[in-house]
């Protein structure tokens, strides 16, 4: 079932795919083919490979149950959080909190995920920052 | 002679202080990154690019410390194999049916240097084979026009399911995915942006860094997440002690035959398309016990079990290199992740790279030897050092994998525009790995999608709008020939090979349970 779900995504998704293609604007400067062609090409083998899920889907993996989904959907938010505020805050604070809640979330108990976190991030700052001199994110404190 | 001046000038290039370091500081991260199950070799080559970058440092050094990672990971891997039974990465599956029973009798130490060694001569032995190989493959490279590059990138893409892959229709969702990716950008030849969706940081493209790291380190990350706590978690597995880590002359002795022919088909087995170390392991390992296993010793122990997957994984290592390096294409997942650097560099891999960047490709081979020679030595004295490192566990170690990730990405253009789009594209590798769709193409898609595009519109456009000319040539009919026959194949035997690789692990693992 998954793999016709799969197949089903994969049309639409050539589908858009042709669409987004069909209305790419001429250019004063052209060539032959023309910016449409290889996409159409593309869209194509997006669309006979999904057919192919549709007729002659391979048995459905292991989901995870909805905890488990939830777990993955929680860890993506508080990855786009600190995506956002990285160079709201700065890098220390960001990624002590990340990190504390990851490795939280993979097994840690509370109180050592804190130090776990912060540890983290000052280990990667002592050592890509001082040690390596990459430019990291820098907050309202310079850090 | 050429050649040997040429490898010459290579060591000159590859011999300086800071050259040195580098090769010496990626052999150790990547053996680390290897023997950590769950980080393979793409992964560690993948999450170390963006530093490189970050880093300042010029083409032959990224190069010479990313390589230096890719060998290895190639090392590390067959550390867990033998102590956890456990791979520390796909190649050294194999490695676990003779290594993982040899510790258990309490030789662990000498299955770990055992192994080192062949990994050592096969990777040595197909580096010398990349030395001569290349430039023969560099002069048909040479006779190739536009047309006949068209259609070597659409071999890569329908050899590169390989002949042990299950599901040829997802290899080829996975590569048009890929190339999908790489048009999103403003057209190079027309200048009109295409799939945008007026987004301007779209513009430039997607950077093929951020789906890589995205893809192959961030949805490790969720994988983790998934499994945790669950007989998949690799924390749990019971703790070997090592033993003596010298393996005798005799063993030494009544291996080497094995080590010799075991690197010779991992080579082939590395540069032919789409087959790469996993295969070359196999193939060497069942090689191996249909010769050599007289008593029926292989798989409870024999020494020669363990070094014949690991001379012929690190010896298809070696040998993936030639048509990534000779032909721009590479032949494995790994291979294409450091296409993606050299790319990133500006640097186009092909026939012209060794006649305009001959420093490059003469000082990567050199490092080669020497990161070869550095992971020996490191290899069997501080073989525990990196046991120790396996003690980390995954709670701690993922996070780390995440973080560096993340540091990396921003470090190269401080947007966090591009962190979303690198943890889109995790998520989107997590549910591809659920589906059973290999990443691979995908990645190699990004980085060809352009470079196909190109071929495909000059060779069109010389010949005033033929499409016909794309199969116009022998060589291009020669091309397509292999690339069909490379798609079709797997079909027939896929299913085959792979059940019996899955067979052949399991089997031998209930044995030893």
């Amino acid at each position: 079932m998954s793999d016709r779900i799969f197949g089903g995504i994969g049309l639409m998704l050539a589908l858009l795919y042709v669409w987004r293609a069909a209305i790419i604007p001429d250019s004063f400067m052209s060539d032959a083919v023309g910016p449409r062609a290889f996409p159409y090409g593309i869209a194509a083998v997006l669309a006979l490979s999904s057919v192919f899920f549709l007729l002659k889907p391979d048995p459905a993996p292991e989901w995870p149950r909805a905890g488990r989904l939830a777990e993955i959907g929680f860890a993506v938010l508080v990855m786009i959080a600190y995506a956002q505020l990285l160079p709201e805050v700065g890098f220390l604070i960001a990624t002590a909190f990340a990190s504390a809640y990851l490795t939280w979330r993979l097994g840690s108990p509370p109180l050592q995920s804190v130090l776990i976190g912060a540890g983290t991030s000052i280990g990667i700052y002592v050592i890509f920052r001082l040690i390596l001199g990459l430019s990291l994110a820098k907050g309202p404190f310079g850090f | 002679m050429d050649l040997l001046a040429s490898l010459g000038d290579g060591f000159a290039v590859a011999l300086t202080f800071q050259n040195i370091g580098l090769a010496l500081m990626g052999c150790f991260l990547g053996t680390i990154m290897g023997a950590l199950p769950g980080l393979g070799p793409s992964n560690g080559v993948a999450i170390l690019i963006p530093l490189a970058f970050t880093l300042g440092l010029g083409a032959t050094p990224s190069l010479i410390l990313l390589t230096s990672v890719y060998y290895g990971a190639m090392y590390g891997g067959r550390i867990s194999s033998i102590l956890l039974n456990i791979p520390g990465d796909e190649p050294a599956m194999m490695t676990c049916l003779d290594g993982y029973p040899m510790a258990r009798n309490g030789r662990a130490g000498e299955a770990l240097a055992l192994s080192g060694v062949a990994s050592f001569v096969g990777a040595f032995f197909a580096t010398w084979g990349l030395v001569l190989l290349a430039p023969q493959l560099v002069k048909v490279a040479l006779l190739f026009g536009p047309a006949e590059y068209f259609a070597l990138f659409a071999l890569a893409f329908m050899t590169l399911g390989g002949v042990s892959s299950t599901n040829q229709a997802k290899s080829a969702f996975a590569a048009a995915l890929g190339l999908g990716l790489a048009m999103v950008g403003v057209d190079t030849q027309t200048g009109v942006p295409r799939f945008t969706f007026g987004e301007v940081h779209l513009y430039d493209g997607i950077d093929f860094l951020v789906a890589i790291v995205g893809l192959f380190a961030l949805s490790e990350v969720f994988i983790f997440l998934e499994h945790r706590g669950t007989d998949k978690d690799a924390s749990t597995a019971p703790k070997l002690a090592i033993g003596r880590i010298v393996p005798s002359w005799g063993v030494l002795k009544s291996c080497t035959p094995t080590m010799l022919r075991t690197t010779v088909l991992g080579f082939i087995a590395g540069v032919l398309p789409g087959a790469g170390a996993s295969l070359g392991s196999f193939i060497s390992y069942s090689m191996e016990k249909k010769l050599v296993d007289r008593n029926g010793t292989f798989g409870t122990g024999d020494p020669r079990g363990v070094a014949a997957p690991e001379a012929g994984n690190n010896a298809a290592a070696g040998g993936a290199l030639v048509p990534m390096l000779a032909l721009g294409v590479p032949g494995s997942g790994t291979t294409a992740v450091l296409l993606a650097v050299l790319l990133s560099l500006n640097i186009t891999p092909g026939p012209l790279l060794f006649t305009q960047n001959p420093d490059v490709v003469w000082g990567l081979i050199a490092a080669l030897f020497i990161g070869n020679v550095m992971l020996l030595a490191m290899n069997i004295p501080m073989v525990g050092l990196f046991v120790r490192v396996l003690m980390v566990p995954p709670r701690i170690l993922m996070p780390v994998v995440a973080m560096v990730s993340f540091v990396g990405i921003y470090g190269i253009s401080g947007s966090s525009f591009d962190l979303m789009v690198m943890i889109g594209f995790g998520v989107m590798g997590w549910v591809l790995r659920k589906l059973d769709v290999p990443l691979v193409p995908v990645i190699l898609g990004t980085l060809l999608g352009n470079a196909m595009e190109v071929n495909m519109r000059r060779a069109v456009t010389i010949a005033d709008g033929d499409y016909s000319v794309l199969f116009g040539s022998w060589l291009t009919l020669v091309l397509w020939a292999i690339a069909i026959v490379g798609f079709v194949l797997p079909i027939f035997v896929g299913g085959v090979v792979k059940a019996r690789m899955r067979g052949a692990a399991q089997r031998e693992a209930a044995q030893t349970d």
